[in-house]
């Protein structure tokens, strides 16, 4: 935690919130993580825990009604909360770009792929057209698409899907950003197509040398993946560390609980699955202490009331729950 | 141990536009399957989208019609028969909660119309208290009954989903993707609930899903099917451990497995290219495009589907 210069993108404190007619949902509460060049960071969480919204505040890519309403964002030298949507446009696609879930619906159905990767050339760098065309041949190459000359000139629809994934890895590497945000990048495919896809992001990043945030809800895909491990629960880090400390060291009620719940391909013995109980948070009526509190096995009185503080068990390890914080509650439990 | 269900040589084609008049092809989704399962069982079928795993769940219930073959359930041929004796003792959950459950009517009345169907019940009374009974044998309550669906979470409406393939009393259920749609956490709950019913009513399952973990977990047996083909079936452990099929062991190899330790030293077999179109599937053996393993016969001869070693059947000309 020392040399604070290093971090290629610290995230301090980030809140975000959608003003619903319903009522103001916190989408993020106080996400806090820093990251360096080179590193590969899974978040993981369920659906609604706001591991997408983190990647979109970060992009500048919230829609109304959300809005980045507190905490900062500096990535790669910019302070990303205060820029302009113009500003904003040149840093995206450029430094940082995204690649997102369901390959059939982010790319536009009525221009070529060729058109496609050459917008992006042009927008962010001063190619004329030939050399973009040229440059857009050979991302096709470096993703592994054969024949590229003529997918150039094909639409999306005549491509599969694991193609079609390819080809945005394409767009989002043609200007070598810093850092590729997959958004879900495999949940839309096969599991060899898959195993494809995964193995070529591993492949680029040893080639580019770019950081990449990988965003799941596959704890198999960050384990094969990943240095290091966010996991989010009701728009909160509520454990981060690295792949092994996460996995073999867990710290926090949460992750014990999922890596309990999921089966293991490789136990010859039929293990029952553990799971946990309840369901996830209603974001509209957050609970007021711990999130997870009401669905986790050892929930103590303090963990209803208030919100854990952050323990550091390592300089990369760290969990905020109450449970690892024993002198603390246990004086609070003696004065109630 | 007795045989509830048998498969033989099952085929459904479907027509499809050649874009040519007068010229009809087909699409293969299922060619020439057989299996059986053994009463109290749960066989497991995996494979990619489009390999017909969910066409032979659905043409065994004869929700389609089979093209050709046989489906004989507890001695009896089915596949020509009246099928409405048997819809109450095959039943199906599907796989999205969302798109399988009528928005107008209520969880009461969704649970309860296998039962009016069947004239399983004397009265209105019996009827609420069987219906009561069923929702929270599956974890809701009574409450429950007179809500709709959409008043549900996901897990919740799967629940209801097998409420309503219960309340029938069942022998055999077929579960198409019944946790795919479902959070992590959720997963289990559901997984936990399929394994504690069969142990309580001695269901017998044919379980359908992508997701090998998942269905090596809860499978006695595995089936891996391959463009409309089934191509090895064995134990689940001996799947998983010793697959003999080349696509079987890629897929295996293929899955992220949730230990880093053992993802840093695993040996992957990553597959090329794309599954082909099943309009015009390779010839001989449809696996031999992908295989690294292929040789002339490949291409000429479709391999036989035989049993190597003790109930372990596999269909590879490679494999002796």
């Amino acid at each position: 935690m020392s040399d604070q210069e290093n971090y290629m993108l610290k995230i301090n404190n980030l809140r975000t919130s959608f003003f619903t007619p319903v009522g103001e949902v916190k989408a993020l509460n106080n996400v806090t993580f820093a990251m360096k060049e080179g590193d590969v960071l899974g978040i993981v969480g369920e659906s609604g825990s706001g591991k997408s919204v983190t990647s979109y505040s970060l992009l500048g890519l919230l829609a109304y009604p959300g809005k980045i309403v507190g905490g900062t964002i500096r990535f790669n030298g910019h302070e990303i909360e205060k820029k302009t949507e113009a500003e904003m446009r040149k840093i995206r696609g450029d430094e940082v770009s995204i690649i997102f879930q369901d390959p059939m619906t982010s790319l536009n159905p009525v221009y070529t792929v060729g058109n496609q990767i050459v917008e992006v050339i042009r927008l962010h760098t001063d190619k004329d057209a030939a050399a973009a065309q040229a440059r857009a041949k050979e991302l096709l190459e470096l993703v592994g698409i054969n024949e590229a000359e003529k997918r150039l000139k094909q639409y999306p629809h005549e491509l599969s899907g694991g193609m079609r994934q390819r080809v945005m890895i394409a767009i989002a590497l043609a200007c070598e950003p810093k850092l590729l945000i997959a958004d879900e990048p495999t949940t839309a495919l096969d599991v060899t197509i898959q195993a494809q896809i995964l193995e070529l992001m591993i492949e680029l990043k040893n080639k580019l040398g770019m950081s990449i945030i990988m965003i799941t809800h596959d704890l198999g895909i960050v384990s094969n993946m990943c240095e290091k491990i966010a996991v989010m629960y009701a728009g909160k880090i509520l454990e981060y560390g690295t792949v092994d400390e996460i996995f073999y060291t867990p710290r926090h009620e949460y992750t014990k609980g999922l890596l309990r719940s999921i089966p293991n391909l490789m136990d010859r013995e039929h293990k029952k699955l553990v799971p946990i109980e309840g369901t996830p948070v209603d974001m509209l009526k957050p609970p007021k202490g711990c999130p997870f509190a009401p669905r986790c096995e050892s929930c103590m009185r303090i963990c209803l009331e208030h919100m854990p503080e952050v323990v550091h068990f390592s300089d990369t390890h760290y969990s905020a729950c109450w449970l690892n914080q024993k002198d603390e509650w246990t004086k609070e439990s003696v004065e109630a | 141990m007795k045989r509830l269900l048998e498969v033989q040589n099952l085929k459904k084609y479907f027509p499809v536009a050649s874009g040519r008049l007068f010229e009809k092809k087909v699409v293969k989704a299922v060619d020439d399957v057989s299996f059986f399962i053994n009463k109290g069982e749960t066989l497991g079928l995996v494979g990619e989208s489009g390999c017909g795993k969910t066409t032979t769940g659905r043409t065994i219930l004869r929700l389609q019609e089979p093209t050709e073959g046989k489906i004989i359930f507890d001695g009896q041929d089915i596949t020509k028969a009246n099928m409405l004796p048997y819809r109450r003792r095959m039943q199906i959950v599907f796989q999205d909660p969302y798109a399988s459950l009528n928005p107008r009517m209520t969880v009461g009345d969704i649970v309860g119309e296998g039962l009016d169907i069947h004239k399983l019940c004397a009265n209105k009374r019996e009827r609420q208290d069987v219906i009561v009974e069923m929702l929270e044998r599956v974890g809701l309550n009574s409450e429950h009954a007179n809500r709709f669906p959409h008043e549900f979470s996901g897990g919740q409406r799967q629940r209801v989903g097998i409420a309503r393939a219960l309340v029938v009393k069942p022998e055999f259920i077929v579960c198409d993707e019944p946790i795919s749609a479902l959070d992590v956490s959720i997963q289990a709950q559901v997984i936990n609930m399929f394994e504690e019913l069969q142990d309580q009513l001695d269901l017998t399952y044919l379980f359908i899903a992508h997701d090998l973990s998942v269905v090596k977990h809860i499978s006695n047996r595995i089936g891996v099917m391959y463009l409309g083909k089934l191509v090895e079936l064995a134990d689940a452990n001996e799947l998983t451990f010793h697959p003999l099929h080349p696509y079987s062991q890629s897929l295996i190899s293929a899955i992220p497995v949730a230990d880093p330790k053992l993802s840093r030293t695993r040996q992957r077999i990553v597959l090329e290219g794309d599954v082909p179109s099943p309009i015009d599937p390779p010839s001989g053996c449809r696996f031999r495009t992908r295989c690294s393993y292929a040789t002339k016969i490949c291409a000429e001869q479709e391999p036989e589907f035989k049993e190597v070693k003790d109930n372990h059947f596999v269909a590879c000309h490679i494999v002796e």
